[in-house]
């Protein structure tokens, strides 16, 4: 999504969220992610008003003081930026890859089951399927912060037996250009 | 790791959604967030320097910078270590592929200075009506200059008008536009690197005057 990014042509404006939308956005915020009230308050303060950076295709990306926190594809669930999920790494269900399938990753390609599902890789076990369109942090084998963020395409049981093409399609990555956004 | 993550996370019960209702009594503290170490010269977290394009830069500024942190990451038996699943041959696969990529990457940056040091800054004078003048400056942006800012410090310097003008629809090539007829002082500013206009070899800079056409009415 943000392989190719510029701050330059690819934002069209930005503009104060409404309190009452702020609300509804907060509200979406503790029912997605795993995250505690008082926690979320940390990263978003009350008294800081969210703006709204609208860019192409439908992304919108939320910044608190200027620094990118979530941001929305269109409808798509609310994804935290690599750098809020790297200070807060539980906030989203983990997957792990392994260690070939990381420069796929760092160069922005979808992870594919054989990955996630071979040796190195991790997937939660049977209990804790993630259903398909779930929002995940993948994480790499024998590293200790996460690599990128996707959103699951298969449920991760299907994964296991079909073990085939694209198991969770790559939002955000290590190295893309809104990791090397700092501020907006 | 992330699984360790995750008991911890399991450990410490989150606070339901009675409590949040309550957060302005005093209310579950937040989680600290994990402190993460950036790598000064990509800016990826450490351990992911070596996947980069600058390995050979990022280890030398972590063993200078970090220096207990360097033996965690490349001592011989970190190194072993991460070697985890992957096959040996895979794994030089790799390493070729970095220094392949870190090598591309170094002569696209040289490349990059290059024409940095190349292209030009333009000023120059053009008549307005009769006596005015306004002096246009082009090519300051390829120098990694806020034209915004410039031209703020432009105006408040010359205490005048200063402008950032689109030529064309792209963000490339914009150029400032001062009132008045401020060419060398211009020149001297930039010479000296009053400001942010800083990095700007002084032979780069030409001057140039825009005579109006005669004629017209």
């Amino acid at each position: 999504m943000f392989k190719k990014f510029s701050t330059a042509t690819d934002i069209s404006g930005s503009t104060p969220v409404k309190s009452s939308v702020q609300r509804q956005l907060r509200a979406t915020i503790l029912s997605q992610w795993k995250i505690e009230p008082e926690t979320l308050e940390s990263i978003w303060p009350k008294k800081e008003g969210l703006v709204h950076v609208k860019c192409r295709e439908h992304i919108s990306i939320y910044t608190v003081n200027s620094r990118p926190i979530f941001f929305q594809h269109f409808d798509s669930p609310l994804v935290p930026t690599l750098r809020i999920l790297h200070q807060y790494p539980y906030i989203l269900p983990k997957v792990q890859i392994d260690r070939g399938a990381i420069r796929f990753l760092l160069a922005g390609a979808h992870m594919m089951c054989p990955g996630l599902t071979s040796k190195g890789g991790w997937l939660p076990p049977a209990e804790e399927d993630l259903p398909g369109g779930t929002l995940v942090a993948i994480f790499a084998e024998g590293k200790e912060h996460a690599a990128g963020i996707g959103i699951t395409k298969l449920s991760t049981e299907d994964m296991k037996k079909i073990n085939k093409n694209v198991g969770v399609e790559t939002v955000a990555y290590l190295g893309d250009d809104l990791w090397s956004v700092k501020s907006l | 790791m992330g699984k360790k993550q995750r008991a911890a996370a399991a450990a410490a019960p989150a606070p339901g959604p009675e409590e949040a209702e309550s957060s302005t009594a005093p209310a579950a503290e937040p989680r600290l967030p994990v402190e993460v170490i950036y790598c000064g010269v990509c800016g990826w977290p450490l351990e992911y320097c070596e996947f980069g394009s600058t390995f050979t830069r990022c280890k030398e500024w972590l063993g200078a910078e970090h220096s207990e942190l360097f033996d965690k990451y490349y001592s011989e038996d970190a190194l072993a270590a991460k070697l985890g699943t992957i096959s040996l041959e895979a794994q030089s696969k790799l390493e070729e592929d970095t220094a392949k990529k870190e090598a591309k990457a170094e002569a696209r940056a040289e490349a990059e200075l290059k024409k940095k040091m190349e292209s030009q800054v333009v000023i120059k004078r053009v008549e307005r009506t009769k006596r005015k003048h306004v002096t246009v400056i082009s090519g300051l942006d390829k120098f990694g200059i806020d034209l915004k800012k410039a031209a703020k410090q432009f105006a408040s310097k010359f205490a005048t008008g200063a402008s950032v003008s689109k030529v064309t629809a792209g963000a490339t090539d914009d150029e400032i536009v001062v009132q008045g007829d401020v060419c060398y002082e211009i020149l001297e500013m930039i010479e000296d690197g009053v400001g942010i206009l800083k990095g700007v070899p002084a032979d780069n800079v030409e001057i140039v005057e825009d005579k109006k056409k005669k004629g017209g009415n």
